[in-house]
């Protein structure tokens, strides 16, 4: 058996909240609670999930941008702490990060071919020029970028442009991991589209993985082969993407399906079986099921105790009591 | 026949920039209807927003705007602030993007909802309470007398969002105009967002839904106009556009959006290229560069509108004429 | 497509900016004549007009005494002149000082945050909480009037400030997406600080600066006016402006011309420092 590319396992990750709300004590927001998932070598995978979900802390926290409070991250079976300068600078190597902002993930004032080289530099140590432009250059060119445009600053080029940038910053060293945080949903729908592609492609044709972390489900299914769905910081559904998607189990997982507009003239998404979302400050304490505020199928049982997440079938798994229960919204 | 409330005739907008002048929006033409819902749908630099900010009076100074848009009879280009200032926040409202910037932070909801109504003088202070409460239960959101204790601060992003409908609802427009209200906003309360305009257009309400979601569209729309680089490419009923799309355009952007209901694996068919920079002029039609089924014709010659009753689509080469008259 | 980026970008929105063009051609002349002056007036800054009487002349151009002389019959366009350089001198290298200082602790402190932040600003917020002008006096006194005391003096104080306001913006941009793709790529806090920072702080560095100068000029001025300024018999602005106020009511020009002087070189600073801040202004893309 191989070991797993990543694997997170329990990972929970805190913030402390600087401004009280109704409830008027200064406390901690459980940004992820436990969270396990494994991926393999070239498999892609994607996190989805609603504001405050945690989806964007998961990958704070597997890139190593944020410490967690408990849990652990695993590349190739080594376990990587931010204190660890040598396995986290061999991670590094092999997992990158693409993020939402086009514009904001290259530092306005350097050009995108200094960016990149940036890159290049850190990252397996290239300084020599020659060498560096020569590399730079087939980058720009695979993401679909005219190598001229090396010498542009970020605000020269449209958002599209920007985001192959970061993704040829980010691709060049060739890792085996690509982070995409929300990186399409900032793009116009013709480009969004264009840069999708380009993932797929990349994936294919250098073996490398994708962990997808988007809202968008229509993108997920796309390009993800499996899917995780999260809910307020707990991992609630997780499945092959065609399991997933045609037969989803979790409430939550269903109303979000539900919900997403689909292009077909009078589908009514505001239909979708879900209550209306509660007040931020009156939302139920970590005892018992989550999303129980919002699910039409909660019940008593739902309110004493965490659902823990079992196999329905054939791994996919969910995190409920009443999995596949009919809903009423 | 539901009577107009908007009529737009052969908009111009242009800018005055250190680059030389600037085309945002060109020979734009478009009516609105009472208990429509009219979506107008492009991307980035498409002049969608500039659109209707120009109809509005609030574009910025360096904008020029010629042709006209009447609401209800009476022209808005080029009234004066005094006339603009009755019409808007009152018979005609508008909402954006980002609820955060609608409210101001400071003051309760209900003491902005309030002044919408009492700083013109239109209700008195209860009669504003009483209308805050009604229109607060509209938007769906509930528990509404504690809500008007509430500050922004205090509720989510689509609540906020919730509430600037509802700030815009205060006075009875007869004409929302709506720029990417549901953009920010997770999809589940997305759905819960369209649900309230749905419900207001059905109570006569004139909708403008300016968005680059087809899905949105879809959903709630009547009519769809379709945007490029300034100019409208098509206007179709909603169900013949997503059928018998009749711009390359439309065709394009409707093939690009991933779908729930399609099959996932191969390419998404995307569309090459960008859409030209507003400062550049045009010759023949916009879209040639890449467009599929472009020939030299569309580089040089002036694109032909073909009118139907309920749609129009200017291009050389529709993709079908059908419902577009002789 | 603008080429050569963001700089040249701002070059341009400045030259449009006319107020600011017109004190910066009136910044250049002072400049100018600040290193000319003294040359090209027709007597030393220490030559004592014995022909005068009284010694304290007026304005005229008969005599050669362009701005007149002081009380001791010395010419006051020489010394003006001079005394605008020795300003000019202090307040130029004073405020790169502390702007080298400053900018570095604030962006260290800034970027790093946490205890780090904590103890480097408590160590700014002592500093500040000093009276420096019981230093300064106190310095003087022990050490003696010199320049360097005074450009030293001024420096240490003036970083304060400039580190706060750069530790400020460092903060901001640590929490933009282009410093977490520094840190994903691996690269250590002193090159994150060094490339990605420092970099973007500079707009709102280069604006202060300009905006310092006429502070310190001022401080100068003031150390001036309490005779603890430059000694003879060189003069600064300072010392000009608080011997002419002695005699402003028999030789108002000695007042008048050193003030004048100093009141145009700080209006144009200030306005050459509100057209830079608009310029550059990052409103790109």
């Amino acid at each position: 058996m191989s070991v797993p590319l990543l694997r997170v396992r329990g990972l929970s990750v805190q913030y402390a909240t600087r401004r009280p709300g109704l409830r008027a004590r200064a406390g901690t927001v459980t940004a992820l609670d436990a969270v396990n998932l494994e991926l393999a070598e070239g498999r892609s995978m994607g996190v989805v999930g609603e504001s405050g979900c945690g989806k964007s802390t998961l990958s704070r926290a597997i890139l190593g941008l944020v410490e967690p409070q408990a849990g652990t991250v695993e590349w190739r079976g080594q376990l990587v702490r931010r204190s660890d300068a040598a396995v986290l600078k061999r991670m590094r190597r092999e997992l990158q990060g693409v993020c939402q902002d086009p514009f904001g993930s290259l530092d306005p004032r350097m050009t995108i071919g200094e960016s990149v080289a940036e890159a290049l530099d850190a990252l397996e140590g290239i300084r020599d020029p020659a060498a560096a432009a020569r590399r730079i250059a087939g980058s720009l060119e695979e993401v679909g970028l005219d190598p001229s445009l090396a010498s542009r600053y970020p605000h020269e080029l449209s958002g599209g442009q920007c985001q192959r940038a970061a993704i040829a910053r980010a691709t060049i060293v060739r890792p085996r991991l690509l982070i995409c945080d929300e990186a399409v949903s900032a793009l116009d729908v013709s480009v969004q589209a264009q840069i999708v592609n380009l993932l797929r492609d990349l994936s294919e044709r250098h073996g490398m993985g994708l962990l997808l972390i988007s809202h968008n489900l229509a993108v997920v299914r796309y390009l993800c082969q499996e899917v995780v769905v999260l809910y307020r910081g707990r991992l609630v559904e997780r499945g092959p993407r065609d399991a997933l998607f045609a037969a989803p189990l979790h409430p939550y997982t269903r109303a979000l399906l539900a919900a997403v507009p689909r292009p077909v003239p009078g589908a009514a998404p505001w239909a979708a079986p879900i209550r209306a979302m509660a007040d931020p400050a009156d939302l139920p304490e970590a005892a018992g099921c989550l999303y129980r505020g919002r699910c039409p199928a909660a019940d008593g049982m739902c309110a004493r105790e965490v659902p823990a997440l079992r196999d329905a079938d054939a791994g996919h798994l969910a995190a409920c009591h009443h999995p596949g229960a009919t809903l009423v919204g | 026949m539901s009577r107009t409330l908007l009529a737009i005739r052969d908009l111009d907008v242009d800018f005055d920039t250190p680059r030389g002048r600037v085309r945002a929006v060109r020979s734009v033409s478009l009516d609105v209807a009472e208990g429509e819902c009219v979506a107008v749908v492009g991307e980035s630099g498409s002049g969608k927003t500039q659109l209707f900010l120009a109809c509005l009076g609030l574009l910025a100074a360096q904008g020029i705007v010629r042709g006209s848009a009447s609401f209800a009879g009476r022209e808005l280009v080029g009234a004066d602030a005094t006339a603009l200032n009755e019409l808007r926040g009152t018979r005609l409202a508008i909402v954006f993007q980002d609820p955060m910037n609608a409210l101001t932070p400071h003051l309760s909801i209900g003491r902005q909802l309030a002044e919408v109504v009492l700083d013109r003088g239109m209700m008195n202070a209860d009669q504003a309470r009483a209308r805050s409460l009604e229109v607060l239960e509209a938007v769906g959101l509930d528990d509404a007398p504690s809500r008007l204790r509430q500050y922004p601060h205090q509720l989510s992003g689509g609540q906020r969002q919730r509430v600037a409908i509802a700030m815009a609802l205060m006075t009875k427009p007869s004409l929302l105009i709506a720029d990417e209200p549901t953009t920010a906003l997770d999809v589940t309360v997305q759905a819960q967002v369209l649900g309230v305009l749905h419900q207001a257009t059905r109570q006569g309400l004139g909708l403008v839904l300016i968005t680059h979601d087809l899905g949105v569209v879809a959903g709630i729309a009547h009519r769809v106009a379709v945007m490029y680089a300034g100019e409208v490419v098509e206007i179709a009923p909603v169900a013949e556009l997503f059928s018998a799309p009749a711009h390359p355009y439309t065709s394009a952007l409707l093939d690009s959006v991933p779908r729930l209901d399609a099959p996932a694996d191969g390419r998404l068919p995307g569309i090459e290229g960008q859409p030209p920079p507003p400062q550049a002029s045009v010759q023949g039609c916009a879209f040639a560069p890449r467009c599929p089924r472009a020939v030299e014709a569309c580089r040089s010659a002036a694109v032909p509108q073909h009118r139907g009753v309920a749609r129009s689509v200017a291009c050389h080469r529709p993709l079908t004429l059908e419902g577009l008259g002789a | 497509m603008s080429e050569g980026g963001l700089w040249n970008d701002a070059w341009r929105r400045l030259g449009r900016n006319r107020a600011a063009l017109v004190a910066a051609g009136v910044l250049v002349a002072i400049v100018a004549l600040s290193l000319l002056g003294p040359l090209a007036g027709r007597y030393a800054i220490d030559h004592v007009d014995w022909t005068l009487s009284p010694l304290a002349s007026p304005p005229s151009l008969a005599n050669g005494h362009w701005f007149g002389t002081d009380s001791n019959g010395r010419d006051l366009f020489a010394r003006v002149w001079s005394g605008t350089r020795v300003s000019l001198l202090v307040a130029v290298l004073a405020t790169v000082v502390s702007l080298v200082i400053g900018v570095a602790w604030g962006a260290t402190a800034g970027y790093l945050g946490g205890r780090v932040d904590g103890w480097m600003m408590r160590f700014v917020d002592v500093l500040y909480a000093l009276p420096y002008m019981f230093f300064v006096i106190i310095l003087t006194v022990v050490f003696g009037r010199s320049l360097w005391l005074i450009f030293l003096a001024i420096g240490a104080v003036g970083w304060l400030t400039m580190a706060r306001i750069v530790r400020g913006q460092a903060m901001a941009l640590r929490q933009r997406e282009f410093i977490d793709a520094a840190v994903t790529l691996g690269l250590p806090a002193r090159r994150i600080i060094a490339r990605h920072i420092v970099p973007n702080v500079l707009g709102t560095v280069i604006v202060y600066a300009t905006l310092t100068i006429p502070q310190v000029i001022l401080f100068e001025s003031f150390l001036s006016f309490l005779g603890l300024g430059v000694q003879e018999p060189f003069t600064s602005l300072g010392r000009l402006v608080a011997e002419g106020a002695t005699e402003m009511e028999t030789a108002p020009w000695q007042l008048l011309v050193p003030s004048s002087v100093l009141a145009l070189l700080l209006l144009c600073l200030n306005f050459l420092g509100d057209g830079l801040r608009d310029a550059l202004d990052p409103r790109q893309g």
